[in-house]
């Protein structure tokens, strides 16, 4: 991103008098700046104000991790953030040392790599499937129809779920029991072997469908004398896909894969604890829903800040580490 | 492979001469492609329709009947005890409320940030930038941001804990700051020689020529708003306030409610419809996206097309 960012200052000039000119705009000094842009300036306050209070200030708060933190221990909240007695590690040591910790990330990293290994390529295959009709009607009422479920709510998801398989009424789980019989019917509402499989079907549901809009961009990109060309030589439907569709949207699926990387750890906590009840707690419980049961609903704030940290830190360091390597193998990456 | 490829097929020469190549063979595939396509793109949609015949169906129909897309008997009791509730609507409302208000905050802090960013000449731009690229990579987390919106700023039971935290999304950002960059210098040259000043300049002829991907960023917003439910969850407990996800999640998970309910004349069957009444919950919360998104949704695919361009 950064890369092209300094590029483009003076992006549509064209000749060197109009980048001349346009640099004339910019100024050396402060002082300049502020009194020929101050406008640009005061535009950006609303923003600047809203990433410092929202995102720089709970930033600040992670302090919490190192200390005992209580927001009785003084006046006022930020008074507390001050005044509560330094714990050091001791947060960290309960989180990795506990009992919780390994089950945890057992269960993130269950979920997250389910979701990786199914619901990534589901999309390149769609699109990919999509790309090859013909009849363009079909194709665009087919991809109106798939577009669908990413609109509505987890909520309605997590709730037609319910309808569809819960095991007193649900019409699915009925076709199932035709199919498997009444005792060999999976009950995915409630066995915890079938929580993961469950959490990606409701992914692949909702969002294979939108996810191909980037993937349809990038095909419809690819230069049709490429195909030509290919052809002439004797490519079939395969090598084709293989040597000339699969290369012209390779930088796109590896930029959609870094994201994915970096959010490993993100089960998305709305799902989750959508979906979340007494008989699958056991694979259950990720990252994401540890801290909000001991952080907001126990009210153990240091500790929940503490596996909130590791949990950025984690994040932080797969993101930038998959655009390295993204880089050693020549591809643009995401910044 | 390879050797296939540089083998002179004289098929594919002849094919050439067209650009469709149509065997036999060639034609099964798109014969089971269609198939294929067409069966995913009825799975996407056959939840809502059951749902939706559901709702109209009596509840004796329901428990009687495994599947069925239009019920033998309609029945509107439902419907009826939907409106008579109440909650229903006033989470629709509320929602409403709360996606009309949070939207247009989104896009005021959104586009003002945007265009002195996709301004190269300004001075500190990059510092800016980056102060924006941390916070994709970074955050605070859950627990900090909750003992700032409900300890220190004490947002706790209004909208506002949902509107200021989420008040712009940094990706959403650059997608307007990518468009802005990409109009033009000379509208913004002419405009100076004409007077102009940034302001005037920003408001009056980059705000009007943009108005394809505001549309668009207005609209994930906008769905992002309608949508969410964690933190109303956790931030508002008030009932009256409820968002329609929240009654939605009330109705078809936690309800003894209706089953309960003994005041309401429940007809012939005598019994209350509790599953009949999910599925209306449901579709009166499914419905209002399904009828605007037809005719917005050329603006959601845009508007992925101008965030994959790369800024």
């Amino acid at each position: 991103m950064a890369k092209t960012l300094t590029a483009d200052k003076a992006a549509g000039a064209r000749t060197k008098q109009e980048k001349r000119a346009y640099a004339q705009l910019g100024h050396n000094t402060w002082r300049k700046a502020f009194s020929q842009h101050y406008w640009l300036y005061i535009l950006m306050i609303p923003g600047i104000l809203y990433m410092l209070i929202f995102n720089y200030t709970p930033m600040a708060g992670l302090v919490m991790a190192f200390e005992d933190f209580s927001p009785y221990n003084g006046d006022t909240a930020i008074q507390a953030l001050f005044g509560s007695p330094f714990a050091g590690l001791k947060y960290f040591e309960k989180l990795f040392t506990g009992p919780d910790f390994w089950r945890l990330l057992r269960n993130t990293l269950a979920i997250s790599l389910a979701n990786l290994i199914f619901a990534f390529p589901a999309p390149i295959i769609l699109a990919l499937l999509l790309n090859e009709l013909r009849c363009k009607w079909f194709k665009r009422f087919s991809q109106t129809l798939v577009y669908i479920p990413h609109f509505v709510s987890i909520v309605i998801v997590a709730a037609l779920t319910y309808q569809l398989f819960s095991t007193t009424d649900g019409v699915a789980y009925h076709l199932l029991v035709q199919i498997f019989g009444k005792q060999n019917a999976p009950d995915i509402m409630s066995d915890p072997d079938l929580f993961a499989t469950m959490i990606v079907g409701q992914n692949l549901w909702k969002e294979t469908g939108y996810g191909t809009i980037i993937y349809l961009a990038a095909l419809s990109s690819v230069d049709t004398q490429l195909y030509e060309a290919a052809k002439i030589d004797g490519a079939g439907r395969w090598q084709l896909m293989w040597h000339v569709t699969l290369p012209a949207i390779r930088g796109t699926i590896i930029l959609m894969l870094i994201m994915k990387v970096g959010s490993l750890l993100n089960t998305g906590y709305e799902q989750i604890f959508l979906m979340q009840n007494a008989m699958n707690r056991s694979v259950s419980d990720v990252f994401d829903t540890y801290i909000y049961t001991k952080g907001i609903v126990n009210g153990q704030y240091s500790l929940a800040t503490a596996a909130g940290l590791f949990k950025s830190i984690v994040s932080m360091v797969m993101v930038i580490g998959a655009n390295k390597i993204a880089k050693l193998f020549g591809e643009s990456g995401l910044y | 492979m390879s050797g296939i490829l540089h083998k002179q097929d004289p098929n594919a020469i002849r094919a050439t001469g067209t650009l469709e190549k149509r065997t036999p063979g060639d034609q099964a595939v798109q014969i089971i492609l269609y198939i294929l396509i067409a069966l995913i793109a009825l799975l996407c949609v056959l939840p809502f329709i059951y749902v939706i015949a559901g709702s109209f169906a009596t509840e004796q129909e329901l428990t009687e009947r495994p599947f069925f897309l239009i019920p033998h008997e309609f029945s509107l009791n439902a419907y009826s005890y939907i409106l008579k509730d109440g909650s229903v609507f006033r989470g629709l409302r509320n929602s409403l409320l709360v996606t009309v208000v949070g939207t247009m905050i989104n896009m005021f802090v959104s586009c003002t940030l945007a265009y002195p960013l996709s301004r190269g000449y300004l001075k500190g731009r990059n510092g800016f930038i980056n102060m924006v690229i941390v916070t994709m990579l970074f955050s605070g987390g859950m627990v900090p941001s909750y003992i700032l919106i409900m300890n220190i700023l004490n947002l706790g039971n209004t909208y506002w804990a949902l509107w200021l935290p989420g008040a712009m999304s940094a990706f959403n950002m650059i997608i307007i700051k990518n468009y802005f960059q990409g109009l033009p210098n000379e509208l913004e040259e002419a405009a100076i020689i004409d007077g102009s000043n940034d302001l005037i300049t920003f408001v009056r002829i980059i705000l009007p020529l943009s108005t394809p991907v505001l549309a668009s960023v207005a609209l994930f917003y906008a769905v992002g708003h309608w949508n969410a439910y964690f933190n109303a969850m956790m931030y508002i407990n008030d009932p009256d306030m409820e968002l329609m996800t929240i009654v939605l999640r009330r109705m078809v998970f936690l309800t003894n409610k209706i089953t309960q309910d003994s005041t309401f004349d429940w007809g012939a069957a005598g019994m209350p419809p509790a599953k009949s009444i999910k599925m209306a919950t449901t579709v009166v919360a499914t419905v209002p996206m399904l009828c605007i998104y037809p005719f917005v949704q050329k603006y959601f695919t845009q508007g992925i097309m101008v965030g994959s361009v790369k800024g």
